[in-house]
């Protein structure tokens, strides 16, 4: 048995993924020392001068970074909220619906959208929600005003929420339909015999039975509340939304990249990235003490 | 039962209207931007194109076509989603096996799943990580697409789940019989395994033929950029500065039907494995979420 306990192949079998690993998750962690720094790319990581807290000070004191964290946070949220409300909802009616054929092609059509890029959704977006396009042209068939969706300020949040659950509700709800797939028959069979209708059915079995899973995506979604989608706003947004669009993400490209403010940028990355990583691990030891859940 | 009474049928027809009219409405965006594409230049300046071509034409395919910067970034885009794909594929498959063993068999097991999960939870950020790529030399190469994603935590997740499926006798008469774990990886495991792998493979494509912002961020050039970042700066930016165009080139991509060719040229090979995607994807997707 001796040949059974030998593990060097183990270890050579993971050396690829660990270099990968090494280079692009490892090193960059070491480079948020430069959230300390003046960083000069002339000077390098080694010779840029230390600033300290500097830079986090910069961030709490500047109005724009202020207004770009609150940005964020309202999107992420009410993205989290609609996307998990909504694909709840929609999992229970579409699985009203006996006949399979009709299931399958409504999952086929709402699933399409997740899969193509914010590139995609971003260039079709932006020819529809036009003063002249497509949408505008049936709101002035109503009779109503044309709405600047990508240029007003008062409608940029709704419009990035409501492509988000575009984009997204009918890839989120596949965790429940599997749920609701689990679900016994038997419970819904004595129920029946018990003279409870369609409704008192839903209400008395079906939710209930969903329960655990949503509080397993809710909790596990916590972890995404500085994330405001980055894709999405970065395709859609242009300098008249600023005020209510700009997020983290797209403030830390622009600070970072195109105007050279590398200390400053490093510095909010990490801020983003300390606080999603501990929103994260609550949020897993949440999911397993409330329902069991583990990914590992 | 239920289903007779008259309530639930009331329900159950509004129910369905309802549900086919939000799943219509998922995918008109995508039917008008078809039907631009095959409509004729002034129609669509005009905004007369609503769900069906007016005045069907194929100019705008054909200028797409001819575009030679076209041409060239859905290469681009095909070489790394074929390199890249590969490169993941390989890499996955070698590190789920020994992820996928006991702690008892594997002692230094927890390590290396600890190393593979914190770099899902924590990351350096943007700017850290575009040092890196410019100290590794990989600005304006082919190679920053593709190498810098090839380990995807979740796929290896993924993988692994499946390798813990597979029955233990399995492994240990192979390994009775005299093979190695390579032997007992390539020729037990790998055909089995095809179905898993062909969703990890799925994963992967999608991700490098939807990708757009490592092309632009660390490809000057703009001929060299990738389908994806390519669309992204003619399309979204509109940037034509960078472009190095011809006035004649200008004004050809400053049209809505062309755009509209481009966005959807850039759709098409997703909706082509779309029917696989979907069956793929939602076992992976439960396969992720659902187990022990």
């Amino acid at each position: 048995m001796k040949r059974i306990k030998k593990t060097w192949p183990f270890h050579v079998m993971l050396l690829p993924a660990l270099i990968c690993l090494f280079l692009f998750s490892y090193l960059p962690m070491g480079g948020i020392i430069m959230a300390f720094q003046d960083y000069k790319p002339w000077e390098g990581v080694g010779g840029s001068a230390w600033v300290g807290l500097d830079n986090f000070r910069y961030l709490f004191e500047r109005q724009d970074s202020m207004q770009v964290i609150w940005n964020t946070l309202v999107i992420a949220v009410m993205k989290i909220v609609f996307n998990l409300l909504i694909p709840f909802v929609f999992a229970i009616l579409l699985n009203e619906i006996r006949k399979t054929a009709l299931q399958r092609s409504i999952q086929t059509m709402v699933y399409l959208p997740h899969f193509l890029s914010w590139v995609i959704l971003g260039g079709i977006l932006i020819e529809m929600l036009a003063v002249d396009g497509f949408v505008n042209r049936i709101l002035a068939a109503v009779g109503l005003d044309p709405v600047f969706f990508l240029g007003d300020n008062n409608w940029f949040r709704f419009t990035v929420i409501v492509s988000d659950v575009w984009k997204e509700f009918g890839y989120n709800t596949i965790v429940f339909l599997a749920a609701l797939a689990g679900v016994s028959p038997t419970l819904y069979e004595a129920a029946e015999m018990d003279g409870a209708n369609r409704l008192k059915q839903t209400l008395h079995i079906t939710i209930p039975s969903m329960i655990p899973i949503t509080i397993v995506v809710g909790t596990l979604a916590l972890g995404n509340i500085l994330n405001a989608g980055f894709d999405q706003i970065f395709n859609l947004y242009n300098p008249l939304v600023y005020e209510k669009g700009d997020i983290i993400d797209t403030f830390v490209y622009r600070t970072a990249i195109l105007n050279g403010e590398m200390g400053f940028g490093t510095a909010i990355g990490l801020f983003k990235s300390v606080i999603s990583m501990a929103l994260i691990l609550v949020s897993y030891r949440l999911a397993y003490k409330w329902a069991g859940y583990r990914i590992f | 039962m239920y289903h007779k009474t008259m309530h639930y049928r009331i329900f159950n027809v509004f129910n369905t209207c309802l549900l086919v009219s939000l799943a219509i409405l998922c995918i008109i965006p995508l039917l008008h931007v078809l039907a631009i594409s095959f409509s004729s230049k002034a129609a669509a300046d005009a905004s007369l194109v609503g769900l069906w071509p007016v005045d069907f034409s194929l100019e705008a395919y054909k200028k797409t076509i001819n575009n030679p910067a076209f041409l060239h970034s859905i290469w681009v885009s095909i070489a790394r989603t074929v390199l890249g794909t590969a490169l993941t594929l390989a890499v996955t498959f070698l590190a789920a096996y020994p992820l996928s063993k006991d702690n008892r068999v594997f002692r230094s097991r927890s390590i290396y799943s600890w190393l593979f999960v914190f770099s899902m939870v924590f990351n350096g950020g943007l700017v850290p990580f575009y040092i890196v790529i410019q100290k590794l030399g990989l600005i304006n190469s082919f190679w920053v697409l593709v190498l810098p994603s090839t380990v995807n935590t979740f796929l290896v997740i993924l993988m692994l789940n499946f390798f813990r499926g597979i029955p233990k006798e399995l492994e240990e008469a192979a390994l009775i019989d005299g093979a190695g774990h390579f032997k007992t990886l390539f020729k037990i495991f790998l055909p089995i395994s095809l179905p898993s792998i062909a969703t990890i493979a799925l994963f992967s494509m999608v991700f490098h033929w939807n990708s757009w912002f490592d092309g632009l961020l660390y490809i000057n050039n703009a001929k060299d950029f990738p389908l994806a970042t390519f669309l992204q700066t003619v399309i979204i930016q509109r940037d034509m500065s960078s472009m190095s165009m011809s006035p004649k080139e200008m004004e050809m991509l400053s049209q809505t039907t062309v755009n509209a060719a481009q966005i959807f040229i850039g759709a098409a090979p997703i909706l082509l494995v779309y029917p696989f995607l979907q069956r793929f994807f939602v076992k992976g997707m439960t396969l992720g979420s659902v187990k022990e």
